[in-house]
């Protein structure tokens, strides 16, 4: 009972966050129905795109930006097809187990990636997702070359709903984005989410203080990918193939324009980027010659007048907004966790 | 002996072009410490350049190779002065940064000079030229003679001269240089300047042998960067021991085996030797 009762004080005295969340969820459930066919599988490729982008956000609070984040998304992608066409398992199964194949990828990665650091960090993660990807052209027998896998069942879960079809499958896509959000979104705020933020901080203080860094990176690293994996999953049972082109340095580009284009610093940063740009992306369709064009443009301008991203337009706006405003938005501020450690100067 | 002596002309010739393309990268990021992704696409221009001033206006090659190299050099100088100068040395902003490059100069050659077509550069010299039993076309060797030129020039340049040990210094410590009045905005334009031009030169040499498309950049871009890093980046000697390395490794194994093998050796190697030097081969910090 007083659990219950402890829920109910939160509610209360969240109401506001909660109102808005409610709203939000409303609006997830009537969007497919409102768009036009072909824009629910759009919707479906953002929500496997948050999950990217959120899992890709979790790796860079500890200050790395893996460039082999897609290849994992990829090794999802074939773990599922080899488990499920190949092998026979259940959609549920394959799910969590796939996201298991991408972490175990990552941990075999991290090693030699352990010790470098900034540029060497970029071009060796890529390299690593890039071995990869060969991995999967040049050997026929089991990911089927260039080609790749086309065997990709359509889930079946238990019996319910016909998941051929695009409005119950970005149901279930949903239902996985939400609670790989949930589980991210705890892990951000918990001790270890922290923890991550003050080896970007200040990787020495943290040494200082017992942390063992190379243990918390690769942590992060293997934790991101086993959701980028997951998110995998999902693409793969839409399409109902993998092919190795779809994981190639292209998709990586978009993904770094999108979580800069958001920001990185809050949790909703990349997930305003990644639908603010899918959303501008639907308006230009005419002008789809245009599009990286258009984007290239935009991050260009976004990096030298809003360098920490779409998300950060608030806090800057500040200063010109009126003063009951100004204390309105104090409340609602809420922390972020970098605020454990000032440091001067920065 | 014959398959010896082609294996070591053909893996002279790869590393004299991956040297030329990655001295150029490693330049800019010892300078002003931006990984240039952008650079691939200077190197496309530079094709582009020899294929509208060689193979469609017939002006002498040697000429569209020097244009190629003064027009992506100037690029390089706007690009630095409209773009990488906002990134104020942060390694994360400038890469992303030369990301929107990147896409910018691809619609926009994609746009001018169409994609489907053929753009075939004609052999400039079609003669075969024999070496102890290896024979390859003058077109292919000339990269060699030409990287050797353009590298000892720049050698020189970085020893001898007072902008090129300017250079030198602010690269080793930009704030140390700045109190001995050395401008790190004028460093930086020269590093992109050369850098530029390299990559150009690159570019205009390969034209005739490659084929010249809007996406010619990406792959070569990705062998630059791991040259540079195997070479510890900033290092121009190192870049160039880690170009002769990883030029006969990708022939030999080529040769013998296949390219996506090749690429899939070169980056396992770079990872080993990460894992045992994350600095570098010939780093020293």
């Amino acid at each position: 009972m007083t659990r219950f009762r402890r829920a109910v004080i939160f509610v209360v005295a969240h109401r506001r966050r909660v109102g808005w969340l409610a709203a939000l969820g409303l609006f997830l459930v009537i969007l497919p129905f409102l768009v036009r066919d072909y824009q629910v599988d759009v919707l479906i490729m953002l929500l496997i795109n948050i999950i990217i982008v959120v899992s890709f956000r979790l790796i860079t609070t500890t200050g790395r930006w893996s460039l082999a984040h897609i290849p994992m998304v990829g090794c999802g992608a074939y773990a599922t097809a080899l488990l499920t066409g190949g092998l026979g398992f259940p959609f549920w199964l394959s799910l969590p187990l796939s996201g298991l194949a991408a972490g175990a990828a990552a941990l075999l990665m991290s090693y030699p990636l352990a010790r470098t650091k900034g540029f060497a960090f970029f071009v060796a993660s890529f390299a690593a997702g890039d071995a990869l990807r060969l991995c999967w052209t040049r050997f026929k027998v089991p990911f089927g070359g260039h080609k790749g896998l086309t065997n990709v069942p359509v889930p079946s879960f238990f019996g319910a709903g016909d998941f051929a079809q695009a409005i119950p499958y970005y149901f279930l896509a949903l239902a996985v984005t939400v609670l790989c959000l949930l589980v991210m979104w705890r892990l951000d705020r918990s001790r270890l989410g922290r923890t991550w933020k003050i080896l970007d901080m200040n990787e020495d203080l943290a040494k200082s203080l017992g942390i063992n860094a190379t243990f918390y990176k690769i942590l992060a690293f293997v934790l991101g990918s086993a959701f980028a994996g997951v998110a995998g999953v999902l693409l793969a049972h839409r399409l109902w193939a993998v092919v190795p082109a779809q994981f190639g340095f292209g998709a990586t580009l978009y993904l770094l324009v999108w979580v800069v284009f958001g920001g990185t610093r809050t949790f909703q940063g990349p997930i305003i980027g990644v639908a603010a740009l899918t959303l501008l992306r639907e308006i230009l369709k005419p002008l789809f010659e245009w599009v990286p064009l258009i984007f290239g443009t935009i991050i260009i301008l976004t990096l030298i007048f809003l360098p920490e991203g779409l998300e950060s337009l608030p806090r800057r706006l500040r200063p010109w907004l009126s003063k009951e405003r100004l204390s309105l938005l104090e409340t609602e501020s809420e922390p972020t966790g970098y605020e454990t450690v000032r440091q001067p100067g920065r | 002996m014959e398959f010896l002596s082609q294996t070591i002309l053909n893996g002279l010739m790869t590393s004299s072009f991956y040297a030329l393309i990655a001295v150029g990268l490693s330049l800019v990021f010892g300078v002003m410490h931006i990984v240039n992704f952008a650079h691939g696409e200077f190197y496309m221009l530079g094709a582009y350049t020899v294929w509208i001033l060689f193979a469609k206006m017939e002006w002498p090659f040697f000429v569209a190779v020097a244009a190629a190299i003064v027009l992506v050099g100037l690029l390089g100088l706007v690009s630095e002065r409209l773009v990488f100068r906002h990134a104020h040395g942060k390694v994360l902003s400038g890469f992303i940064m030369s990301v929107g490059l990147v896409f910018i100069l691809q619609v926009l050659v994609v746009k001018i000079w169409g994609l489907g077509k053929m753009k075939p550069v004609p052999a400039a010299f079609p003669q075969v030229l024999e070496i102890a039993g290896a024979s390859t076309s003058w077109q292919r060797f000339i990269v060699v003679p030409v990287t050797v030129l353009l590298l000892g020039s720049l050698w020189i340049f970085l020893e001898r001269f007072r902008i090129g040990r300017a250079l030198r210094a602010s690269a080793l410590n930009p704030d140390a240089a700045a109190l001995q009045g050395i401008s790190p905005k004028k460093c930086a334009a020269v590093a992109m300047l050369l850098g530029s031009a390299m990559a150009g030169a690159a570019g205009a040499l390969m034209a005739p042998i490659m084929s010249v498309h809007p996406y010619m950049g990406h792959s070569v871009v990705w062998t630059a960067f791991v040259v540079v890093i195997v070479g510890g980046p900033g290092n121009i000697k190192g870049s160039i021991v880690a170009a002769l390395l990883f030029g006969f490794l990708t022939t030999v194994i080529s040769t013998l085996l296949d390219s996506t093998i090749a690429d899939l050796v070169n980056a396992l190697v770079m990872l080993t030797l990460l894992a045992i030097r994350p600095e570098g081969v010939m780093g020293h910090d």
